[in-house]
Parts: C-alpha cells; structure tokens; sequence
C-alpha cells in the first residue's frame, strides 16, 4: 500500500489496518461478524416470507384469525384458535411431564451416580435424542396409544373423571397422547444439558453446603441446583422450542380434529401437524395462506415464549447472585 | 466512529447486496405464459442432450403406483423418453403445472372452471385410471360383511348416528348383532382425492352433507379423529375398536381389511372389487362426450359401486416446444391403449372403451 503521498494520520491508519490484515484479526472478525449477521439474515428473510405469502387471508380474517374456531376449506373460513391451543396445550403437558423427569435424572446422574455409570446412562439417553421423530409416531401408534387407551386413560378416568379434564370417550389418541410422546422426545434434551450444567458447579460450593452441615439432598437442592438454574432454564425452554414445532410425531397420535376441548382425552391439533397434513394438497390461494399464516402464528408464539424465558432468567439472576 | 465505520463499511455493502439481490429474486413475477425463469434456467444448465428428452410431472398420490410403472415401461419402449414424476399430492401437481415448473400434472380432483380460470393457460383433462373407496371397520365379535345405505355413511360421518346398533344401520344388517358401543369415526387429516371421492358421494345422497360440509380434497369434518394417508386411517382403525374409516380400494385389497357393501342407486349392496368400479364408469361414457369432468359416484347401473372416480392428467392445451408435445401426445396415445393393459394387475380399473375413445378425439386438441 502507498503511504507516501497520503496525510500521516490516514497513513498511519492505513498501516495499522493493513497490519491488523496480515494479523488474521481483522479478517476473523469479519468473517466471523459475516455468519452471525447471515443467520440474523435467515431469521430476517423467514420472517419476511411468512407475512408477506399470508397477506391473503391477513387482510381477508384479520385479528379475528385468532379467535376464530373454523376451518372450513369448503366454504374459504379459516381461524388458528383451535390450533393455537391444541400446540401450547400439549407443549405445557409434555413440559410437566418432561421437566421433573429431565431434572431429577440430571440430578441423579450428575450428584448421585457413579461417574462411569453416569456417563453410560447419559450416552443411552443421547441416542434417545438423535432418533428421529417419525419414529416416535410410530412408537406413540403401536405402544403408546394402546396403553393410555386400555390402560392409562381409563384410570384417569375412573379416579380423576369428576374434573372437566379426563372426561369424554376415550379414544387412545387425544391432548395427552401427544404430550406423553412429545415428553419422551424432550427428555434428553432437559437431561443432557441439565447434567452438564449441573456437573460445572464449582466443588467448593457443595463443599461449603456440607461444611456448614446440610445434608447431601440439601446441598444439592439449596445449593447446586439454583446455582444451575439459568441452564436448566436454558435447557427447558430449548426442549419447549423442539416441542412446539414438532410435526410429524404428534400428528399421529394426536387424533387431528380442530376442536378445542376441556378433556385432554379429546383429540385436537397443533400448528406444525395442521400445515404438515394439509400444505402439499391445499388449493386455492386463501387456504395456502391461511396455512402459511398459521405459520407466522407459530413463530409468534414461539418468540413470546422464549422472551418470557428470557425475562424469567433475567428476574431470577438479577444482581449476579445465587437466588434462593 | 469513522475507524469503525471503515471496518464495517465493505460488510455492510456485501450484507446490502444479498438483501437487494434476495427481494428481488424473491420478488413474485408477473404472470407470464412464456416457461418461467427458473425453468429457463434449469434447461440453460443442463447439458444439451438432442436424444435424450427429460419431461417433469406431479400430482396425485393415488395413481402413483400405475403412472410410475407406465413411465417406465413407455422409457423401454422410447429409450430416449424419461418422464419424470413426483407424487406431491394434487395441490401440489396443480400448483406446479401453474407455475410452469412441470410438463404436466396429475389430480383425483378434476378441475372445475373456478380454478382453471386462475391458470394463464388452457389445460385438458385426461381421465386415466379408476379409483374406488370403501368404508372399513373394525367392530369386536363382528367379522361378518356389514352392508352400509347411503344414509347410514351419511349419518355416521355427520354424527347424527352414533351407535353401532342404530336402527338405520341394523335394518341393512339383518341377522348380525350389532354392539351398543359408540362410532368411533375416522377420516383423512391430510387433503387427498380419496376425501374428495368419498365426500362427493355423500354431498349426493344427503342434501345436509352438502350444505354442511360440501366435498373438496379437505373438508371441515363434524365429528372423528385424522389419520395422515391411507395407512393413518388403516393404523387408527386397527388400532381402535368400533371404529370405522374409508380406504382406497388398491390399499385395502392389498392389506387385506375388512370392507363393507354400499348400497348403489339401484338399490343393491355391492362390494367394491375392479369389475364393480368398470360397471360404474360404463354409464359415464355417454355424459363425457362434452365434459370428461364427470363426476361417477352414485352412478346409475345394477351392478356399478356407488364410491368411485377417475382420476385425471392435466395436459397443457398448447405445448411450444415440438418434440414434448409429441412425446405427451404419443404417451397419451399409448396410455389409451396399451397401458391399459397394465391396470389390473395393480388394482386399478382400466378406463371402458367408450371413455377411451371420446379421450383419443381430445388428443388432437393439443397443439
């Protein structure tokens, strides 16, 4: 680079950026700058695609969209209400199932278990994280269903059937199906990563808990857990993410009827299976819209839930301390 | 500020540039009956071949089994054919034939003037293969063939009936024992020509199907649970008992369900078998002599299945390139005649030969 004929100070500039250049740092950062910003730019288009190919039935439903139970592609009515519940409906079912299982075998396996015993449990339950999800609507139609038919549904039903939520014909398929197959598959997820977190504790604070006299339960408990706790959170909300958009597992056992009902025995609808089932043979451009709409509903629920889990961590970690 | 602003500046140029560049790919072109520009593309890429002739289609999920040994047999007879077929379901096939990313599609669904009015060109209709479908069920004690009237199919799906042993389904059932258990009633959760079959059926023999539901390859269903594909509904019924759902005839002979009679508009209960579906597409002649979109369900005929269609190829009116329209053209001709022949065997009815000819007089309508 010619640094004669040019001002000192642009030369010295000049310089340090061209020596900086040959450094690597400059280029790293860019480079490295340049994916982050892509992804950014992948969100960015997706977004953009979803509200512009929905501007159809946008303008034709508006707001009512949201509140309306139909879905009528007979006579052109479209609403997301009832797909809306049935996906928050199962994700929050399968979480209550999945979140005492995936942080109490973390536990177990992080305080409790042997090392070698911990790792090799750990690796059968990452492989449960890597089978892929149709094959778990396989297994949630051939076990899954006819146990909670035969066995499970009816005894919710004999011993809780007084609440409105385990009332009606029992099917086999229904809310509760779907987030019992949903809570297996999001098990390893909570699992794994709560482990990890868990097993990054610093020792000197379970030491500390058992110098000044707890009990092994009450060190882990008291102590390590709420240290973790912004990564189990983190884990939660990353298997809440996979919930919400799982498609093809919960359309088989779901039972795919767009009502909403009371009873987790009934059987309803979620977002991801509606479009799976319906997008390749949807005619019409206000049906496909409606459909790509759906979709940007999703993503909003999607960003709300995990803004709230971000508010949830900031509130819980304020002030940079253990909160008990 | 400005030393910042020099670091980011040639990244900020080559972020604004993707963004130009992807808004305007992405920007939806002005309809054109010209090929669109991705097909444009995809032809200035591929190596020039004279002899060899690559032709694209898609559509129905149905007829795949047929349409794809047909394609393979027509590419052994014309070496230098490859016809090309994807089985994304009719929407999908109409959607790509509207796009110009395929030669041609395929549809259970025949199109009616609503939606061809929303393609910028003039598409025929090819009927080619027969479809049936049937109700299957699955009722405890029950291995007897039950026999279903158009009212009771009506009745059930609407959720009007609701037990097994309800008068209007007994009545036809004399001598079975029916149980007082509920229906659990099953249909298709994804949209699909069987839907639309077995939906127009009932749009015709119950006037509060019709103004209720109305038939289309997806439907606002009153009452029952979804499986995805012929085999969802297949796993759900054999899985959940005093259920009932409706098959295509190819996918329950071939699994071996049991399958009940419908009552036809002569009257009697027939069971779905290839040469019931024939009869029912053998009145039909007469009507397609000006519209081959004719609908055959509740046809008339002693021994016809009341739940049948065809199912159809949409064929651009005008192709521009010469040798693809010969090659289509000569398919069709093909299909019309000797690729009869290969129905059978799959399950499929073969199209009656007065069909077949009203079709031959279309061929020379594309051009």
């Amino acid at each position: 680079m010619a640094a004669g004929s040019r001002p000192p100070q642009a030369a010295a500039n000049a310089k340090s950026f061209a020596a900086r250049l040959r450094n690597g740092d400059e280029i790293a950062h860019l480079i490295t700058l340049i994916f982050a910003a892509l992804v950014c730019l992948i969100v960015g288009l997706l977004v953009f695609q979803l509200y512009r190919n929905s501007s159809v039935s946008r303008h034709q439903f508006g707001w009512t969209f949201f509140v309306s139970r139909a879905w009528d592609p007979v006579f052109g009515d479209f609403g997301a209400l009832p797909f809306i519940y049935g996906t928050v409906v199962t994700s929050v079912l399968s979480l209550m199932i999945a979140v005492p299982l995936g942080v109490g075998g973390a536990i177990f396996l992080a305080e409790f278990a042997p090392p070698r015993l911990s790792d090799m449990l750990t690796f059968v339950v990452e492989l449960l994280a890597a089978v892929p999800s149709v094959i778990f609507g396989l297994l949630g139609i051939f076990v899954v269903v006819p146990v909670m038919r035969t066995t499970v549904d009816p005894f919710l039903q004999k011993f809780l059937g007084y609440t409105p939520l385990f009332t009606g014909p029992i099917y086999g398929v229904g809310f509760l199906t779907a987030g019992v197959v949903l809570a297996i598959m999001i098990v390893p997820y909570i699992l794994s990563v709560s482990r990890e977190v868990l097993l990054a504790v610093p020792a000197d604070q379970r030491e500390a808990a058992l110098g000044l006299g707890a009990t092994r339960w009450e060190a882990i408990w008291q102590v390590v857990v709420p240290y973790a706790k912004t990564g189990i959170l983190g884990s939660i909300f990353l298997a809440l993410a996979r919930a919400l958009g799982e498609t093809m597992a919960v359309t088989m056992v779901i039972g795919n009827d767009p009502k909403i009902s009371a009873s987790l025995l009934a059987p309803g609808y979620t977002i991801a299976a509606v479009i799976a089932n319906e997008f390749t043979e949807a005619t019409g451009k206000l049906y496909l819209q409606s459909l790509i709409e759906l979709g940007l509903v999703l993503f909003i629920i999607t960003v709300i839930l995990n803004g709230l889990a971000r508010l949830l961590i900031l509130a819980t970690t304020k002030g940079g301390t253990i909160q008990t | 500020m400005n030393k910042h602003l020099k670091m980011y500046a040639p990244f900020l140029l080559l972020v604004g540039f993707a963004v130009v560049a992807l808004v305007s790919v992405t920007r939806p072109s002005s309809p054109a009956p010209a090929p669109s520009p991705t097909r444009a593309l995809i032809m200035a890429l591929a190596p020039p071949s004279p002899t060899n002739v690559l032709l694209n289609a898609a559509g129905a999920t149905f007829p795949y089994p047929i349409y794809s040994q047909w394609f393979d047999v027509y590419h052994q007879l014309h070496p230098d054919v490859e016809i090309n077929y994807q089985s994304i379901g009719s929407g999908g096939g109409i959607q790509q034939l509207k796009a110009g990313t395929v030669d041609f599609g395929a549809s259970d669904m025949p199109l009616n003037d609503k939606l061809l009015a929303t393609f910028s060109f003039k598409i025929i209709q090819f009927p080619t293969v027969l479809g049936a479908v049937m109700p299957t069920y699955n009722i405890p004690g029950v291995t007897a063939t039950l026999n279903f009237t158009p009212q009771s199919l009506a009745g059930i799906y609407l959720g009007q009936i609701t037990k097994w042993n309800d008068p209007a389904i007994a009545k036809a059932n004399p001598g079975v024992s029916l149980p007082g258990n509920n229906i659990v009633v099953v249909h298709r959760s994804d949209g699909s020509g069987t839907t639309f079959v077995w939906t127009d059926y009932l749009s015709k023999v119950s006037p509060q199907w019709k103004s209720r539901v109305g038939s289309n390859t997806s439907v606002n269903w009153p009452v029952g649970l979804g499986g995805k594909g012929n085999e969802g509904v297949t796993g759900i019924v054999k899985e959940t008992p005093y259920s009932i759902g409706y098959v295509e005839l190819v996918y329950a002979l071939q699994t071996h369900l049991p399958y009940g009679t419908v009552q036809n508009s002569s009257g009697h209960f027939i069971k779905a078998s290839l040469a019931t579906v024939t009869a029912a597409a053998a009145g039909a002649a007469a009507k397609m002599q000006n519209d081959v979109r004719v609908s055959i369900t509740n046809a008339p005929g002693a021994n016809a299945y009341p739940i049948c269609s065809f199912t159809y190829l949409l064929i651009p009116a005008h192709i521009a390139d010469g040798t693809k329209r010969q090659i289509i053209k000569g398919f069709l001709h093909w299909m019309l005649t000797d690729g009869q022949k290969y129905t059978e065997p799959l399950a499929y009815a073969s199209l009656p030969d007065a069909v077949a000819a009203i079709e031959m007089g279309h061929i020379s309508e594309v051009n």
